[in-house]
């Protein structure tokens, strides 16, 4: 389970990275937006991946004896994610105002700010 | 009571955004309440500040939850100074920003965002949790996406896209950094992580770690190579919000990149040296760039860029005279920095333009507020006995104590460079004859300006001023700061002792 999806976090990644490196617009948010799940899973991975102990300490017992899940990757994860999620929608808004105000998409086009003023 | 202190000035900010958002559509309430819970917000960093320096670091566990469980809220001497720091400059900026913003923006709730922005430095100065610091970020830089949209202008769009782009980039690497980190430790919290990274041994891996945070912090600090994001974007919006961004966002990036590489990826030469040289490039280029620029914010972009070459430089030589100066830098650039993007701000109101070919004659027209604006411009260069000249001294005579000559060429280097930048400035702006511009139409010169609007603008810009001339001439109080915070942070048992409460004697 741990390579099949330390593999895919390397596609979503390296996925993520080319699709920031290309000129269109939607291609940079869509790269963002799978850059960010990538981030999520290595997150989800690194915590050490354990199945059906979820975090409960029994009624009888005082402390932990068996292996168990790690509640904390999760809690990061979910902020992380909805953080994600704002930050997207953001962009999502960013891209279409851009659009409509420097009628392109092509980022190679958007340097009127570089020249003088 | 006095526990709870640390986390006053953030509640404080919090409170004030809410109140602000009940406000929306009521401008000149927003205004008012806005500088008014400035000063409040002033009031308690200074009260935090007097508390740090008489009684050592304190530390508030969220929920009560022992150290490495919970959220620690460290408020160590660096925090604190920069805690005032930003209360500073946020208040000068609410006072500029009442009068500059055009009532457009500010009926899309620019105060709430702004004192959102302020609440997400002071939070990021405050945690002592990496995850923490990583949501901090976050709450920073979606305020400043929000404040550097705002408006919608062209060349504002067309600056936000790049802004935004490298911005959630390097947060994403932040993020990754955090999980390998994580996954090494299995903390989050910055004393404990500093304990069980020393512990670990596969330093292939931790380094691999440390450079991931480098690269992370390195981008919103600004530094060669990773800062073209910055003078694409900062001059587009309006000149309140280049102050606060130029002032504070990019610091906050160095804060990061000092807490980290001396609480807890201490001692790792390869990553010294790689920090010096990216300094030392940092300052050449970023000198370079500002030599060529003719439009004013343009030029103090690109400075702001070869200044923070001054703050990592510091930090990759890593001994405590170092640190010292860094530290000082830091203090110092943060004022000079807001006041320089407000003074940017006054000439545009009053020109029209910002392009220094098209500007001069200020001398002539407005004799006084040239004596004024020469402050901060000189302090920055560094003439003594204004304020940049001290921590120079420090770097250089870190340097020499190092026999680090590359160092020491770079920073006299750009501060030459800085000299020759001021210079061209000064002479183009106020001594120049004055150049005849066409009267801009629907434009509000600050002639025009009613008088509580012009003192508004010139009152913030005063009083950045003095603090300028005070970090100069008091240099004595201010180097006795950064010494002290120099050696808390080279002595990191403290900040953990302070976080686990195990040393009883937290006084230095």
């Amino acid at each position: 389970m741990e390579i099949v999806l330390a593999i895919m976090i390397g596609i979503l990644y390296a996925a993520g990275i080319y699709m920031i490196l290309r000129r269109s617009l939607v291609k940079l948010i869509l790269g963002i937006i799978i850059l960010g799940n990538g981030a999520n899973l290595l997150i989800f991975l690194l915590g050490r991946i354990t199945k059906g102990s979820p975090p409960i300490i029994p009624g009888d017992l005082k402390v932990f004896e068996a292996a168990y899940a790690d509640p904390i990757p999760q809690a990061l994860i979910l902020t992380a994610i909805v953080i994600s999620f704002g930050l997207q929608s953001f962009a999502i808004i960013l891209i279409k105002r851009a659009y409509k105000v420097v009628k392109t998409d092509d980022l190679d086009e958007m340097n009127a700010i570089d020249q003088d003023s | 009571m006095t526990q709870q202190l640390v986390l006053y000035p953030l509640l404080l900010q919090l409170f004030l955004s809410i109140i602000l958002m009940f406000s929306w559509k009521r401008i000149s309430w927003q205004r008012v309440i806005s500088i008014l819970g400035g000063i409040l917000n002033l009031g308690v960093s200074i009260w935090l500040f007097a508390y740090i320096w008489e009684n050592g670091t304190q530390t508030i566990q969220a929920g009560n939850w022992e150290a490495p469980f919970g959220i620690t809220f460290v408020a160590d001497t660096l925090a604190v100074t920069l805690v005032l720091l930003t209360s500073i400059s946020g208040v000068a900026v609410s006072a500029f920003s009442a009068s500059s913003i055009i009532p457009a923006r500010l009926k899309f709730g620019y105060f709430p965002i702004f004192h959102f922005l302020l609440l997400g430095l002071i939070g990021a100065f405050l945690t002592g949790d990496i995850f923490n610091l990583y949501v901090w970020f976050e709450i920073i830089i979606i305020s400043s996406f929000v404040l550097i949209t705002l408006g919608g202008e062209k060349a504002q769009l067309e600056g936000a896209v790049k802004y935004f782009t490298l911005n959630i980039l390097a947060s994403m690497i932040f993020l990754t950094a955090i999980a390998v980190l994580y996954g090494l430790t299995g903390s989050l919290n910055m004393a404990d992580l500093s304990i069980k990274v020393a512990a670990i041994e596969n330093r292939g891996l931790v380094e691999i770690t440390a450079i991931l945070f480098l690269v992370a912090f390195g981008i919103k600090a600004a530094v060669f190579p990773l800062y073209f994001w910055l003078p694409a974007s900062y001059h587009t919006p309006p000149s309140a919000v280049s102050a606060i961004f130029g002032g504070l966002l990019t610091k906050v990036g160095v804060y990061a990149l000092i807490r980290v590489f001396t609480l807890i990826f201490v001692g790792d030469v390869f990553m010294q040296d790689t920090i010096l040289v990216m300094a030392i490039l940092t300052l050449i280029s970023g000198g370079l760039g500002a030599l060529i620029q003719t439009n004013l914010r343009k030029v103090f972009s690109y400075l702001i860029i070869c200044h923070i070459g001054y703050m990592i430089i510091g930090l990759g030589m890593y001994t405590e005279v170092a640190i010292a100066g860094t530290i000082f830098y830091l203090i110092h650039d943060i004022v000079v920095k807001t006041n320089l993007f407000m003074v940017g701000g006054l000439i545009y109101r009053i020109k029209g333009t910002n392009n220094i070919k098209s500007l001069g004659g200020l001398y002539a027209e407005y004799p006084r507020l040239s004596l004024l604006i020469a402050i901060p411009l000189f302090s920055l260069v560094g003439i003594p006995p204004l304020s940049g000249f001290w921590p120079k001294l420090s770097l250089l005579n870190a340097g020499f104590n190092d026999q680090n000559w590359w160092a020491m060429g770079a920073i006299l280097f750009a501060s030459l460079i800085t000299l020759v930048i001021i210079a061209k400035v000064w002479s183009n702006v106020v001594w120049k004859d004055k150049v005849e511009l066409p009267k801009r139409i629907n434009f509000r010169y600050f002639e025009n300006l009613n008088k509580t609007r012009k003192i508004q603008l010139v009152a913030p810009i005063v009083f950045l001023s003095l603090i300028s001339l005070y970090i100069g001439f008091g240099a004595e109080h201010v180097q006795q700061l950064s010494t002290r915070v120099a050696g808390e942070l080279m002595d990191n048992q403290q900040y953990i002792d302070a976080v686990f409460k195990t040393g009883q004697n937290l006084k230095p």
